[in-house]
């Protein structure tokens, strides 16, 4: 089966409300405050909402830089992204002054440097954007608490956090794609016909979606096709691989169940028709790869328009 | 445990906008349920469980929101469960709310949906270019706009019918204080100058981005008093984005679920005995593909009620009062404000835009390449 990478990615732009505002603007400034909950508890990190009562919190208060580890695992391989490159400790730590535990990094040479009930302190990040990174990490021993000598809470409000998220997935298809996908390289198009309704698919489904079988019978499908409907795409937008404007169509081939999207060109977008006959234009033998982009385009064929009873059906 | 009656007895939206930079997810949606329990005349205490909907997580890159939103939502220590199903969520989400108190599984249920588009953007996240694939997806427009011109070839519609459907909706978002878009002085002509998107489909076709959450407090007749919203029917079906012969103009799914929810609330003439309906319309020529998919007109006749001003507030059907997904677009919350909204009308509730005399209502959402739908019927009398 073949498989490629697949890895969206996208910088999200997250507003953090009044309450969590105020805490990263105070760890932007090297403090760390916690929420007081309905019951008196102090929560850290602060949370908008009360855990028991479900109220609107409003209340900040100071907590220490220091506390206390309640629970650790270690790391001892790292993935990019994680606090720290080296080997490092994930540890919930109740800082001196809060009434909950907070997870984050503890820097420490090996895991037998770690124990519960060991002190920390907060190293703080070179550079600060009112984020929870902000933290760099935690390590070993006291710190100092300037709890007293600190004004009470700062008044600046973060607003907005960007926060890149990306993933890595391998994409994987199914038997019956690989099979048309390696036709595909060799530059033909190849559908499978269901064996129970008798519909070529293509691509071929690993189950026919209307009897839930695997279609089976390979087809070879020709160039020719016939454009069911289509739009015009004039909008760009992040991530988009083909520059507008474009006619994104259904093309059908010829001996086809059922259409896929593709482009056309060698023709003004205003001249496209449904019903417009097309053949597929590939590109040079040389670049073809396992990939339905190697049909580049398809392009008029010259045909008589096809009967829009020919491909109703198909709408 | 019998069936139970089921009632909206509280609803609840943000004023929806491009950008609430000035809360969290968590308080967007903490807005609408305060409302919502507000208008319920209850407390979050009073609630029995929760459900939560949301489109895809990729939207606003949260994995799991309803773990990370179960304190703003009141759920903590309560049974809750999160639905999805795209675009269609947030009526499905109230379906789902509706039919625990119809059980007797529960007797006060809060519903909630939302969507902060904001965060993120849409149009990648529903762009995503999969391996071995022509790149060609273009957001929700680009799926759709070809199925559009299927519809105008197939129903030989005049091509200012989704000009028409713009100015209706985005006037009548004027009359709504939660409405994003609110367009008086929009005209036939100025929609028909917009730019072309997704060429059948113009700018000012095309439904906004939005922040925005909608709640809805559904309860037993033991909770609900005299001002509710009765469920008389819900529905929903399912089918596959894509098989050889599907309908994507008029798909299965839609009718299947619409005969089913006429038949359990014993409408036998939508048309003459249902007084305003709230309409999935995101591009504006899904109001006749709807109306004829919902059964209000046989098929390629939908424009024919566009068309004769039917649809307009004081029209024999009143579509969108609200102003609709046109006028705003959080997209899971979109549905749900499609089945307030219709519960507003029979409660009296509706403000401004409130359709006089409003007594039997349809909620309506559909969602993904048009293959989940789900609506509800509710009234002003009990079942
Ligand atoms: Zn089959």
């Amino acid at each position: 089966m073949l498989s490629a990478p697949l890895e969206p990615g996208f910088d999200y732009t997250r507003s953090y409300g009044p309450l969590l505002g105020r805490f990263a603007a105070g760890l932007r400034a090297c403090r760390i405050l916690g929420a007081r909950g309905a019951d008196g508890k102090v929560h850290v990190p602060a949370v908008e909402y009360d855990p028991e009562t479900a109220a609107a919190l409003s209340e900040l208060v100071p907590v220490s830089p220091t506390g206390t580890v309640r629970t650790w695992s270690w790391q001892s391989a790292p993935l990019s992204g994680q606090p720290l490159e080296q080997p490092f400790a994930w540890a919930l730590i109740q800082l001196d002054g809060a009434d909950t535990a907070m997870l984050h990094a503890v820097e420490a040479p090996g895991p037998e440097a770690m124990r519960t009930g060991m002190r920390v302190h907060a190293r703080w990040a070179a550079e600060r954007r009112g984020a929870i990174t902000d933290i760099a990490c935690f390590v070993p021993g006291e710190g100092p608490d300037e709890r007293g000598e600190l004004p009470e809470v700062p008044d600046a409000v973060e607003e907005m956090l960007t926060s890149p998220i990306h993933l890595s997935y391998m994409h994987s298809a199914s038997p019956q794609e690989s099979t048309y996908l390696r036709e595909l390289a060799e530059g033909r198009v190849v559908g499978m016909r269901c064996p129970v309704c008798r519909k070529v698919y293509v691509p071929p489904r690993g189950a026919c979606p209307v009897d839930g079988v695997p279609t089976e019978e390979e087809v070879e499908l020709g160039d020719n096709a016939t454009i069911t409907t289509f739009c015009v795409v004039n909008v760009p937008f992040p991530g988009q691989r083909i520059k507008p404007p474009y006619v994104c169509a259904y093309i059908l081939l010829d001996g086809a169940d059922i259409p896929f999207l593709h482009i056309v060109l060698g023709c003004a977008a205003s001249e496209v028709r449904m019903g417009m006959r097309v053949r597929a234009a590939w590109k040079p033998r040389e670049e073809w790869t396992t990939n339905l982009a190697n049909i580049d385009h398809f392009t008029p064929n010259g045909e008589p328009d096809a009967p829009f009873e020919s491909y109703a059906h198909h709408l | 445990m019998g069936e139970q009656a089921a009632a909206v007895i509280g609803t609840g939206q943000t004023r929806h906008t491009t950008k609430r930079h000035d809360v969290s997810i968590a308080g967007l949606c903490r807005e609408a349920v305060d409302r919502a329990l507000a208008d319920a005349n209850m407390d979050i205490a009073d609630i029995d469980a929760v459900v939560l909907g949301k489109a895809p997580d990729l939207f606003e890159g949260v994995m799991m929101p309803e773990l990370a939103l179960s304190d703003a939502i009141g759920a903590t220590g309560k049974p809750m469960m999160r639905v999805h199903t795209a675009g269609s969520v947030g009526g499905s989400t109230a379906n789902v709310a509706a039919n625990l108190v119809r059980s007797g599984t529960h007797r006060r249920v809060l519903a909630i949906a939302f969507e902060k588009q904001s965060e993120s953007n849409a149009m990648w996240a529903l762009s995503i270019a999969v391996p071995f694939n022509m790149p060609v997806n273009a957001g929700a427009g680009g799926y759709f706009a070809p199925h559009v011109r299927s519809y105008i070839r197939r129903s030989g519609a005049p091509e200012e019918i989704g000009a028409r459907v713009a100015v209706k909706d985005r006037r009548n978002g004027v009359r709504n204080e939660f409405a994003h878009l609110r367009q008086p002085d929009i005209t036939l002509e100025s929609v028909q100058a917009s730019t072309m998107l997704w060429d059948p489909i113009r700018f000012d076709e095309t439904c906004p981005s939005s922040d925005g959450a909608a709640a809805v407090v559904i309860t037993d007749e033991h909770s609900a008093g005299k001002r509710a919203a009765w469920i008389h029917a819900t529905a929903m079906r399912t089918e596959p984005t894509t098989y050889s012969g599907r309908d994507q103009v008029n798909p299965r799914a839609g009718r299947d679920a619409a005969a089913a929810l006429w038949r359990d609330a014993g409408i036998t003439d939508p048309l003459s005995e249902v007084d305003v309906a709230e309409i999935y319309v995101p591009f504006s020529w899904f109001e006749p593909m709807w109306l004829e998919n919902l059964g209000f007109a046989e098929e390629g006749k939908g424009w024919v009620l566009t068309e004769a001003g039917e649809t307009e507030p004081t029209g024999r059907l009143p579509v969108n009062p609200s102003g609709g997904v046109l006028c705003s677009n959080p997209i899971g919350a979109s549905g749900m404000v499609r089945f307030a909204e219709a519960a507003m009308q029979v409660m009296g509730s509706a403000g401004e835009h409130q359709v006089d005399g409003a007594r039997t209502a349809l909620g309506h959402a559909y969602g993904g390449g048009s293959q989940y739908f789900s609506m509800w019927l509710v009234r002003s009398e009990k079942p």
